[in-house]
């Protein structure tokens, strides 16, 4: 039986590049770093001082009420949703053939954290009553479905920084499933605070360079000392063809397939082998019905740890073997931060860019390339992709083994 | 000194404004929390702290579950300020 081809229809974002997707897209070309200080006293005793912040404060788009009432992470999901839902053409739909799949990493965690600090100081009677549905990890989902009243299902994947991916992929299973015909679909995170950062700091998963923070994200330079956390989010609406082609929607591309595995390895280390990364990749060309030969561009996980990306490039030069030097790879963390449970959806509105526009965004802050990195990796300026069908791989990892990979093809 | 009906109309005006992010002309004595204002039970919960402050009144959880409209917390906290 052939698979229901699942298409892009919308696009949005809010990121540390620029609040909406032209924004960020031009940022991102330009090579521009959205990693700032954080304000003094906001980080007292954590080592590192600086995060990829949003470029566009939500209060400055959205009602005091809606900020009142939603956790940040909710507010980045609503705002991405409804630029996209926008880009869609507001399509008219069926409630119940709606659905949506936003996925977080962390939740509401600055909620859980300024609630606890109310009940410290001034008792439970000031609580807010919004705190749990500002805190649950669903939140930013359910959010988004109260918004356009999807009634078909709301879902919320938990895995880390290879949620937002993972969203994606549950999204267009539920349309091939034939469960909903259109779903928004993407991840957000809203972390920058001073108890997750001393958590990352503590595991040395955080880049320490103070004194120079715009070039502290640099994936695969050789003296890379890890992440840089970022905040935002982006959404992809997902439609199936069928559906599409009826309201005679724009089409970006099409989202061919997904390979999704586990390493069983380690709870926070990537294993050394890249199995789990390999079997994925290959499950997902498999999947996607995409020839190998096709496949000319990868926004890689790379978030600029020293463990984590060497074996990533290698075991996507496992699953891809020769041909691997035929795809032009970007490591967009070097601008955005890592977004967490936002990154690989955001990692996705850039591969469904790069597809539309023909052009692979730079990989910024190497000055030294590491020799164990084999992989062709695009540097300082944006590359050009070549013309006729052509497709490009989104990957994703996350704490605890999570291992997701999304191919989307050039539609024509 | 007991507060007047318009002085607790006022604060409530400006509760229900901040908690509900309505124009405040909207909020009358006749309105209805849940159905006219925006104000649903989690938000409630939000005017009703925020009252007990602003008044100095404590409103038993009973009294609030009574509370349909905008007079009948006015009334209750100007009967008991």
């Amino acid at each position: 039986m052939s698979k229901t081809r699942v298409v892009v229809t919308g696009l949005g974002a809010t990121t540390p590049l620029g609040g909406d997707v032209p924004s960020t897209w031009e940022a991102l070309l330009a090579g521009k770093s959205g990693v700032r200080l954080l304000p003094e006293g906001m980080l007292t005793s954590v080592n590192v001082k600086f995060a990829a912040t949003i470029a566009v404060e939500p209060s400055e788009v959205m009602k005091p009420v809606e900020i009142r009432r939603l956790d940040r992470s909710e507010q980045f999901a609503v705002i991405a949703a409804r630029e996209a839902w926008a880009d869609a053409g507001s399509p008219e739909v069926d409630h119940e053939r709606l659905g949506v799949v936003v996925a977080s990493g962390i939740g509401g965690v600055t909620t859980m954290l300024e609630q606890y600090d109310i009940l410290r100081t001034k008792g439970a009677r000031l609580v807010s009553p919004h705190t749990v549905p500002m805190l649950m990890p669903n939140g930013p989902a359910a959010n988004v479905g109260l918004e356009f009243k999807a009634q078909a299902g709301v879902h919320t994947p938990v895995s880390a920084c290879a949620s937002g991916a993972e969203a994606i992929g549950y999204a267009m299973e539920m349309i091939r499933l034939g469960r909903a015909d259109i779903v928004i679909a993407g991840g957000v995170e809203a972390a920058v605070h001073e108890l997750p950062m001393a958590g990352f700091a503590a595991m040395k998963a955080l880049s320490t360079r103070n004194d120079d923070p715009t070039r502290a994200s640099r994936p695969y330079d050789k003296d890379r000392d890890g992440f840089v956390l970022g905040e935002g989010g982006g959404i992809v609406i997902l439609e199936s063809l069928e559906h599409a082609q009826a309201r005679g929607a724009k089409i970006y591309c099409e989202l061919a397939g997904q390979g999704l595995t586990s390493d069983g390895y380690h709870i926070a280390a990537p294993d050394p082998s890249g199995s789990g990364v390999t079997r994925a990749v290959k499950f997902a060309l498999r999947d996607s019905g995409v020839d190998l030969s096709e496949v000319v561009h990868l926004n890689a996980h790379a978030t600029s740890t020293p463990a984590g990306d060497v074996a990533e490039a290698n075991a996507l030069t496992a699953a891809l073997g020769e041909h691997m030097s035929h795809v032009a790879v970007s490591a967009t963390k070097s601008m955005t931060g890592h977004l967490l449970g936002g990154a690989g959806a955001i990692e996705s509105v850039f591969v469904v860019l790069a597809l539309k526009h023909r052009l692979a965004p730079p990989t910024i802050n190497i000055e030294n390339l590491d020799d164990a990195v084999k992989v062709d990796v695009v540097r300082d300026v944006p590359r050009p992709l070549p013309s006729g069908p052509i497709a490009a791989i989104n990957d994703s990892f996350g704490f605890g083994g999570h291992n997701v990979v999304l191919i989307f093809k050039s539609y024509e | 000194m007991a507060l007047t009906q318009d002085e607790v109309l006022a604060g409530i005006r400006d509760i229900v404004v901040e908690v509900a992010g309505i124009d405040g002309a909207l909020v009358s004595l006749e309105k209805k929390f849940a159905d006219d204002l925006d104000v649903d039970s989690l938000s409630m919960v939000e005017v009703i702290v925020a009252a007990e402050e602003k008044f100095s009144v404590k409103i038993p959880d009973d009294e609030v579950t009574k509370m349909a409209t905008v007079a009948d917390a006015v009334n209750f906290i100007v009967a008991h300020s």
